[in-house]
């Protein structure tokens, strides 16, 4: 059989990767090799050299955006898996409905980010407007909108993941613990965290690389008002893209920055949390 | 075992097959044509409102000729994004637009020298043309006005006629003591100036044209790359009176949309509208014996003999990186539109245009009577000179920096909106290169 699969292999992967191909491989390379031209049209462009990226890196809204991008992925990163990880294991205690909860806290994934920055919006403003305020007017407003928006969107899904997880610890290490002596909390850090660590690796990367990715939420809810001080980097790569005449290279450049860090510290966090993955 | 892998690799050829038949299928689509009819057109139409319009036309067209016509509409404030990627098919748009000379600077290695086409020669006036140097780039098709709209049976409920408002301080009055007795008539004098995106381009960029006109007349200028905001004063002023003024707070302006506002004027809750021409279809509903339109007086010295900004965004770019075929296909389409009588018949009644050729129709659109009237009586009307601001980036600045002052009314703030203003005017200027 294996053997089989082997053999047949290229006429299953070639669709794929035929697709990938046009889909992904070459519009990035493509990417990359624009970052150093000036163009109007993807297709009719001239070689600039490094401009783009000395003009890109001279932006100081960039620098901004790209401190404020990093703290909304540090604390969306410590709200979502703290809350989908206390959420799993609530619910994978023994008691009626949840498997109704599960469902409940999952859904709110399924709907579009445009979609649930509007919604937000509506809700926010609404609030606020209680208070003779707004919150395209000061950009914590926005952070801490958006920061309540993707917890409510992605909690379930990283929880879903952790349920996964703690249903697949072996129930004799825990009974082990529990004839040992261990309490509550010393089962929680010393058995279930470490048992835990590929889904807590796998959270973790999701949603780090998605807090720095987040790009409609921001769009729909804040649009980077005031000022573009709420724009994060995705945003502010597209309006650079868009904003003036003759900048399309400089928004690519910064796509390709934008690219190498993401790409840098998702890996930084990959190597750091698969170093505590233990052996079952 | 033979048979087997005879029959993984038709799967797999059926897959890839799949995968690729999305690409090539709209080709070979009105071919069925008659046997001169040569070359097509593609035309990537601006404005959403006359999609329906421009659809029926290019039916027609067809019909009548057999040169296939194709229309696509890109959303709302998605014209540039939208001709990006459709410049970089093989199967481009043979007709665009742009709105004016900083659009033009993007597009104008694809603009077709309009000079000797027969539409050029149609133009009632040269300054409809767009010009590159001495390349005719674009040729406006539609004339538009704006100003502020006016509901007439509520201004009349609360004592005055559009004859009382001649400038600035006549103006003020009746809205002030509006909105002193809102409680006891019962609508408001502004519609909300909504900042949202939908909306802000009413001041950001409309309202902005006045400031920036009455400096260029006095520099007999029709372009800068530095601003010097001589008239920002009285841009406060007039975005004072609009935000105080309105259906809501001024700190809920930021989330008010077009919408909002459009709903605001039709269901009488407020008397004024900035807004233009082309909102006529949106706000039918008050009646064309309600409707008014008032130039926008901003308390500059000899004001009464202003009339409302009559202007152009709409260019016609043919372009040139299509085929020989293509472009005189495109040529012959836009005369047919300004010059038979379908054409005409279909721009100036369905779509309610005032196009700036002969063929050229009384309208039925009401406020281009209203506005017109101030032509008829001599008065001078504002020119569009917003089509010169250095960059969407420049809008936005000044967009932010106003929802900013609405909300707290600060002189500092209004430093924030002269800065942006004058300063990202030249930062703008500078880096758009």
């Amino acid at each position: 059989m294996e053997k089989a699969v082997k053999r047949y292999m290229p006429i299953f992967v070639l669709p794929t990767f035929f697709a990938f191909i046009l889909g992904f491989i070459i519009p990035f390379i493509m990417g990359i090799w624009l970052s150093f031209c000036e163009f109007t049209t993807v297709t009719d462009a001239k070689f600039v050299g490094i401009s783009n990226y000395i003009e890109a890196l001279k932006d100081t809204v960039f620098r901004h955006s790209f401190w404020y991008t990093c703290l909304f992925a540090a604390v969306s990163l410590i709200v979502i898996n703290v809350f989908a990880f206390a959420l799993a294991m609530a619910l994978t205690q023994k008691m009626k409905g949840t498997n109704i909860f599960r469902t409940i806290f999952f859904m709110p994934n399924l709907i579009g980010g445009i979609v649930l920055g509007y919604i937000w919006q509506l809700i926010f403003n609404g609030i606020l407007a209680k208070y003779q305020t707004a919150l395209g007017l000061n950009e914590w407003y926005g952070f801490w909108g958006l920061i309540i928006l993707v917890s409510w969107q992605q909690i379930g899904y990283m929880m879903i993941i952790y349920i996964a997880g703690l249903q697949s610890i072996p129930g004799d290490v825990m009974e082990a613990a529990q004839i040992d002596g261990a309490s509550g909390i010393q089962r929680l850090f010393r058995v279930t965290i470490p048992m835990m660590m590929p889904s807590i690796t796998i959270c973790m990367f999701l949603s780090i690389t998605n807090g720095f990715k987040l790009f409609d939420q921001n769009l729909s809810l804040t649009a980077g008002e005031p000022s573009k001080m709420s724009e994060m980097m995705a945003l502010n790569i597209f309006n650079t893209f868009y904003g003036r005449t003759g900048w399309e290279g400089v928004g690519q450049a910064k796509a390709v920055i934008f690219f190498v860090i993401v790409v840098g510290i998702g890996l930084i966090q990959l190597r750091a949390t698969r170093s505590k993955e233990v052996q079952q | 075992m033979k048979k087997k892998k005879v029959l993984s690799i038709v799967l797999a050829a059926a897959m890839i097959a799949g995968l690729t038949a999305g690409c090539g299928s709209d080709s070979g689509s009105g071919e069925g044509g008659s046997e001169e009819a040569k070359g097509k057109v593609y035309y990537l139409n601006f404005k959403p409102e006359a999609d329906e319009y421009w659809q029926e036309l290019a039916e027609t067209y067809t019909d009548e000729t057999g040169v296939p016509v194709t229309v696509l509409t890109a959303a709302s404030g998605e014209y540039e994004k939208t001709l990006k990627s459709e410049m970089a098919k093989t199967d481009a748009p043979t007709l665009f637009q742009v709105n004016g000379p900083v659009g033009l600077a993007s597009w104008k290695d694809y603009c077709y020298d309009l000079s000797d086409s027969d539409i050029a020669g149609e133009l009632t006036d040269d300054s409809f043309a767009l010009m590159d140097g001495d390349k005719m780039a674009g040729i406006a098709y539609v004339v538009e006005n704006y100003g502020i709209i006016y509901n007439k049976a509520l201004l009349e409920q609360a004592g005055y006629t559009a004859d009382d408002i001649t400038d600035f301080d006549s103006f003020k009055e009746v809205v002030e003591d509006i909105t002193a007795r809102k409680d006891e008539l019962g609508f408001s004098a502004f519609t909300s100036a909504g900042m949202d995106g939908s909306s802000d381009w009413r001041f950001k960029t409309h309202l902005a044209n006045l400031p920036i006109y009455y400096e260029y007349k006095d520099e007999g200028i029709d372009t800068t790359d530095a601003i010097k905001g001589t008239y920002l004063d009285n841009y406060r002023q007039i975005w004072d009176l609009y935000i105080n003024n309105a259906t809501c707070a001024p700190t809920e302006i930021s989330t008010k949309t077009a919408d909002d506002a459009t709903a605001e004027f039709v269901t009488e809750e407020a008397v004024f509208y900035q807004n233009g021409t082309w909102e006529y279809n949106n706000i039918a509903d008050v009646g064309d014996e309600n409707l008014g339109i008032l130039p926008i007086y901003i308390g500059v010295e000899g004001e009464e003999n202003q009339g409302v900004c009559t202007g152009t965004e709409n260019y016609w770019c043919v372009n040139s990186k299509a085929s020989e075929d293509d472009i005189q296909a495109t040529l012959d389409f836009m005369n047919w539109c300004v010059t038979s009588d379908e054409g005409v018949e279909a721009m100036c009644s369905d779509m309610g245009f005032v196009i700036p050729f002969p063929a050229n129709l009384e309208s039925t659109n009401t406020l281009v009577n209203e506005a017109n009237k101030y032509m008829e009586e001599g008065k001078t009307p504002v020119t569009w000179c917003f089509s010169t601001m250095p960059s969407e980036e420049w809008k936005n600045g000044v967009g932010s920096a106003l929802t900013a002052y609405a909300a707290d009314q600060t002189d500092a703030n209004w430093d924030a909106v002269v800065s942006a203003f004058v300063d990202g005017w030249a930062a703008e200027a500078a880096a758009t290169k």
